[in-house]
């Protein structure tokens, strides 16, 4: 019983009107890499605030080697020898890399003076234990990404850690440093240490992990023998709920017209050769795990980002767009996932929101209309049933689903022919998702064309008529509605479309024995 | 197949040490580059008039340079949290006449009504520090009403009437127009500055404090995070960036024999915009203390050089203007072009 190095059980955690986990367990052993897999949403984030003291469980049990503990903030996380490598970075960008590594433990002379050279020396000794080439005197800011990370780990080793958690450490890496890193958690690995290793990388997972506990909706699911089982048996354990029989789409047909056309597109970070058309009154879904480049293609579509290769072409015509104005006046229009901070004025009311796109439309000789602006918005609040007491309503006040509603209304003023919707229902509570749902049914059956981009299979499976699956930067496969499941998806999802130069160990025990 | 993987891995590493040197020319380059400029405009006015290269018109250029020179080391603190000080310059103000108050009416000893004005400042810079970092005001606003009550506080406890100090023995000799180093013709309150400006340049890199002051800046959560406690320090910092309001104060009273309760306001500008022109980034994370010194003295040169070639006031307020613009546009560039 005690053999456990980490026991949770029990754990519940909610937030107002969510409820994150329930009854949540976990078993970490003395040197055992344990991969934590669940889809987005399903809660690993949550958990692993709560053993890094970032939050607070509202009941639940941890076990350290058998002891009972109360992980009461970050710092005494750390005491107790738990370090966690954040998805993202907690770095100092203008320190240098062994200033950001000590910080707030930096060796002194005499109580107020640092010592540099003890502090790089250090950090020297840091990187010879644990094998990672860096210059402790490098900024931190002028590092690449993938050395970034590095610096996290090395940050996290730091401090004699016991229990390592990396939440996908690997989603910035290429293939080689994918190994070194494996490397560096097989030398950490011993008799008193264990890792956690979220991922969505399955392949990886195949390498590196011994054990895979799956978790689903808040709730521990199953722990498997990484040997023993499958890449699709995960996945199915993941993906686990039935998809009932009227979640499809109606039975819209869209036209042959293509609408936007794709071709190469690239951009300098992340996208790779993508190709897609999207056809008249159809909508396209696009599934794929997070940063995966779903959202990079809709921002380097409507120009937000810029390209360095490849071609749109509306309605057969090429195009160049270089900003969202353009794309707006091209009828293109991208509703962000982040509506609160970039698709909606919080502090100003339903019309302004509704006119803003097109208030050239609503102003003669520059002086608005008020009245203009307050009856289209009307017609918008009947039709897209917009829940408001008046048009005067400051925006904050609604519920996301009618602050969704607006922001979609603003570009249905604008008479955008092309919207991109990017997670169009995230914070949304179950009742105003159908609306939406229903919302964007007509407006494809009105002849709008949609790109609908969302981490929500459910929700992708039931609205699209095609699924267009992205894997690391690069389009790995289209499913039509009829031939796309979960499993599928998943599948496409967490190809590793790069070359495999992972392999599996034959036994990670053997491996460590060696070290 | 590991052959060509050593290979890559070798040229990556090739290739980092590479980017590392370029990094570290730049910055050095940096530094250069504004020393280069205060050089240049030195050379120009010497060249543009006689008078401006004579060891008088030097030593008073260096002397104007003092007070906005103290004010702006101390706010260089504040600014590479990512903060603002507005109440500098009244503060400064109010700590002249305390020092003036404390010498006359109070009757201390000259030396200890000196300690209690530079405390006095660091009293100011704790309580913005308080306002800032416990009750979460944001700086702008707290040092602007801090502004607001220095400036009418010194009015207040001077009666609005100038404090002479000419009745403390040896106090503008010692404290500003006195010439310690025989031979030269340099005042006292300029070694004073740069005694100051040495004291600031060790904290800001060789003290813990430095350290937590570029962290704030840089990324003040993360540093939360680390287990630092960003109000302890935060509050410090403010408190450091008032004691050299303090002595400013102390300086301009020496300077004068007398404090001005009525001077002050526009003074955190000038000296905001020393530290902008010595590379300091308003975003926070990055700056010096030796930038802020070339900062400050390319300010009084500009001042110094323009009115010898007899540029009318006005005129010498718009090529300040300039330069600030100028300089900071520049310095973006060279950001901009490091990131790429």
């Amino acid at each position: 019983m005690s053999n456990q190095l980490l026991r949770i059980s029990g754990v519940n955690k909610s937030f107002p009107g969510v409820k994150a986990l329930s009854e949540m367990q976990l078993e970490l052993g003395h040197n055992e890499v344990l991969a934590l897999v669940g889809e987005n949403g399903a809660g690993k984030s949550t958990l692993m605030k709560l053993l890094s003291g970032i939050y607070v469980p509202d009941s639940g049990t941890f076990e350290i080697d058998g002891e009972p503990v109360n992980i009461n903030g970050t710092k005494h996380a750390q005491e107790l020898g738990i370090s966690i490598i954040h998805q993202e970075f907690n770095l100092m960008a203008d320190l240098t890399v062994a200033q950001n590594i000590y910080i707030g433990r930096e060796p002194r002379v005499g109580g107020l003076f640092l010592s540099e050279r003890a502090l790089n020396r250090k950090a020297r000794l840091l990187f010879d234990r644990i094998n990672i080439d860096l210059d402790p005197k490098a900024r931190v800011g002028d590092l690449t990404v993938a050395k970034q990370q590095m610096v996290e780990i090395a940050k996290a080793l730091s401090y004699k850690s016991r229990i390592l958690i990396m939440d996908e450490p690997t989603a910035a890496l290429n293939d080689a440093e994918v190994a070194t890193l494996h490397d560096l958690i097989r030398n950490f690995t011993n008799e008193k240490t264990g890792v956690i290793y979220i991922s969505h990388r399955m392949d990886e997972l195949k390498a590196i992990s011994n054990r895979i506990t799956v978790i689903r909706d808040g709730e521990y699911i199953d722990t498997v023998g990484t040997a023993e089982t499958t890449m699709r048996e995960v996945i199915n354990l993941m993906v686990g709920r039935e998809i009932s029989g009227n979640q499809r789409p109606e039975p819209t047909t869209p036209s042959n017209d293509v609408v936007l056309k794709v071709s190469g597109l690239s951009t300098k970070s992340l996208l790779r050769d993508i190709n897609f058309e999207l056809h008249k009154g159809e909508i396209l879904g696009f599934a794929g795990l997070m940063g995966a480049g779903r959202t990079e293609i809709a921002r380097a579509i409507v120009g937000a980002d810029s390209i360095s290769a490849g071609t749109i072409e509306l309605n057969g015509k090429p195009v160049k767009i270089s900003n969202p104005a353009v794309a707006a006046s091209l009828g293109v229009g991208y509703l962000s996932e982040d509506r609160k901070h970039l698709g909606l004025l919080l502090e100003r009311d339903v019309k302004d929101n509704i006119a803003l796109s097109s208030l050239k439309m609503f102003s003669r000789m520059g002086v608005l209309d008020n009245k203009a602006m307050k009856s289209t918005a009307s017609t918008y609040i009947d039709k897209l049933r917009i829940k408001t007491p008046s048009s005067g309503q400051i925006a904050k006040n609604l519920s996301g689903g009618n602050q969704q509603k607006i922001v979609i209304a603003k570009w249905l003023v604008k008479d955008c022919d092309v919207l991109i919707f990017d997670e169009p229902t995230r914070g949304i509570d179950v009742g105003a998702k159908e609306e939406i749902y229903a919302l964007l049914n007509d407006l494809v059956a009105q002849g709008k064309s949609i790109i609908m981009i969302s981490s929500e299979l459910p929700e992708v499976l039931r609205l699209s008529h095609r699924i267009a699956v992205m894997s690391a930067g690069r389009l790995t496969g289209f499913l039509s509605n009829a031939e796309a499941n979960q499993e599928n998806i998943m599948e496409l999802a967490t190809q590793n479309s790069g070359s495999s130069v992972l392999t599996p160990l034959p036994t990670s025990s053997a491996q460590r024995s060696t070290t | 197949m590991t052959l060509t993987k050593d290979a890559a891995q070798a040229a990556q590493i090739a290739s980092n040490k590479k980017s590392e040197m370029n990094t570290r020319l730049r910055a050095s380059f940096q530094q250069l580059l504004a020393f280069a400029s205060l050089l240049a405009l030195v050379l120009f006015f010497s060249v543009a008039n006689a008078n401006f290269y004579q060891a008088a018109n030097l030593s008073n250029i260096l002397l104007s340079t003092v007070v906005t020179g103290l004010l702006a080391l101390g706010t260089t603190f504040v600014i590479i949290t990512g903060g603002i000080d507005l109440s500098i310059g009244t503060g400064m103000t109010l700590c002249s006449v305390m020092t003036a108050v404390f010498m006359t009416q109070m009757g201390m000893p000259m030396i200890v009504g000196v300690l209690c004005g530079v405390l006095f400042g660091a009293l100011m810079g704790g309580i913005n520090g308080f306002l800032v970092a416990v009750m979460k005001i944001p700086p702008f606003i707290a040092t602007l009403a801090m502004m607001m009550v220095a400036a009418g506080l010194a009015l207040v406890i001077s009666g609005t009437k100038p404090v002479y100090t000419t009745e403390v023995e040896g106090f503008q000799k010692i404290f500003a127009l006195g010439k310690s180093i025989p031979g030269l013709v340099i005042p006292n309150a300029v070694f004073i500055l740069f005694a100051a400006a040495v004291v600031a340049g060790l904290l800001l890199s060789k003290t813990v404090l430095g350290r937590y002051t570029y962290s704030i800046g840089s990324n003040e959560a993360a540093t939360a995070l680390s287990g630092v406690n960003v109000t302890k320090w935060t509050v410090l910092i403010y408190t450091v960036a008032g004691t050299f309001t303090g002595l400013a104060g102390v300086i301009a009273t020496a300077r004068l024999n007398s404090a001005q309760p009525a001077g002050g306001a526009g003074l955190e500008l000038q000296a905001i915009a020393a530290v902008v022109i010595g590379g300091t980034s308003l975003a926070g994370g990055k700056g010096s203390i030796i930038g802020t010194v070339i900062g400050a003295l390319i300010m009084s040169v500009l001042t110094n050089g323009l009115s010898i070639m007899s540029i009318p006031q006005e005129w010498q307020q718009v090529a300040v203007g300039v330069v600030i613009l100028l300089a900071v546009y520049l310095d973006m560039m060279r950001r901009k072009k490091a990131a790429n």
